[in-house]
């Protein structure tokens, strides 16, 4: 931690640690979160994987971890490196049921979510929709452009979806990056709207 | 897999007073190899060289976890350890910011986001 580095890294300082952020990309399988990283992020995206047991498990438990390792669930990671202070990090999470235990970790600092849609799927992101909803965490709704999914399909989506009038809906198309640019723009202007409001 | 046999696995991280669990490390917490960790010689753990050498330049636990091939949970008992051991140094975002707001609800951190997404 930085107050303490003075003495174990000889000298260096808190304040030249850089600052890291992130912001979660959720959706079902196969709506393009992956795809969503990989168009902006510097690194290819990265996969890390979180034991299903961890949650339940205490640390002392880990060396009953092989044991107890049955499933594990992956999210595909990408780096942002804004300025040399300055590093965001994107988390692509599947919003299923049996991944909630994950998403306390991932969403806990977060400057918002990025809820991705595929309008032939919608139901995959109601479970997302509801968890960001319930804890406050700053989203909007983006809808993948697969098969030419159109602007004004959005609001048609927004009654479905049934969140309120201040969630901006975009459509986006995962693959371009100045498209992904625009979204997470959007959103940190959305969380910043949140802050100023309040 | 990153438990060798006879490694200590400690519940809880004290450091001059400070404790916290293991599992309140962020996944975006930047890792960083301390000089002190540059200067040790080879660590006989496989995986706590790799996150010494990886570390060089900061790296967050969730990269760490990735590239060193082990689930986020076992990464964030090993940088504890070498954090502990001042071998790293850990850059936690929300420790950071206690007292304060969080850096995701500050506005000016926001604001550079925003600038630095547009810059791209
Ligand atoms: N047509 C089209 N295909 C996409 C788009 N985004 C992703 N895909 C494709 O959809 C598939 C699933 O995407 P992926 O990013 O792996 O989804 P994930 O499971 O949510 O991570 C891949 O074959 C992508 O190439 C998009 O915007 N338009
Ligand atoms: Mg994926």
């Amino acid at each position: 931690m930085g107050f303490v580095d003075s003495e174990v890294s000889g000298g260096t300082h808190a304040d030249q640690d850089a600052l890291s952020v992130k912001i979660v990309v959720a959706g079902g399988f196969g709506v393009g979160k992956t795809t969503f990283v990989g168009a902006v992020s510097e690194i290819e995206p990265l996969r890390t994987e979180a034991l299903m047991t961890e949650a339940s498990t205490s640390v002392d438990d880990l060396s009953m971890l092989p044991e107890k390792r049955t499933t594990t669930v992956a999210m595909d990671f990408g780096r942002i490196t804004l300025a040399d202070d300055l590093v965001l990090y994107l988390f692509g999470t599947p919003g299923q049921n049996r991944f909630w235990f994950m998403w306390d970790d991932i969403t806990r600092g977060a400057i918002g979510a990025v809820v991705l849609v595929d309008t032939r799927r919608l139901a995959d992101c109601f479970g997302a929709i509801d968890y960001v909803e319930q804890r406050g965490i700053p989203f909007l709704v983006a809808l993948n452009a697969f098969d030419g999914v159109q602007e004004h399909d959005a609001e048609d989506v927004r009654d479905a979806l049934q969140v309120g009038p201040e969630v901006p809906f975009v459509v986006t198309d995962a693959r371009e990056r100045e498209s992904v640019k625009t979204v997470l723009v959007t959103l940190v202007e959305h969380a910043m709207s949140l802050i100023q409001q309040a | 897999m990153a438990t060798p046999d006879g490694r200590r696995v400690r519940p809880y991280l004290a450091t001059r007073g400070r404790t916290r669990p293991v599992q309140d490390i962020a996944i975006e917490a930047l890792v960083s190899t301390t000089s002190t960790g540059r200067s040790a010689g080879a660590d006989p753990e496989p995986e706590r060289e790799r996150i010494l050498r990886l570390c060089h330049s900061p790296r967050s636990v969730a990269e760490v976890a990735a590239i060193v091939s082990m689930p986020l949970g076992v990464a964030r008992v090993l940088v504890a350890d070498l954090e502990t051991e001042g071998l790293v140094r850990v850059a936690d975002p929300h420790a950071a910011y206690a007292g304060s707001s969080e850096p995701a609800r500050n506005l000016s951190v926001l604001e550079r986001v925003r600038d630095g997404l547009r810059r791209l």
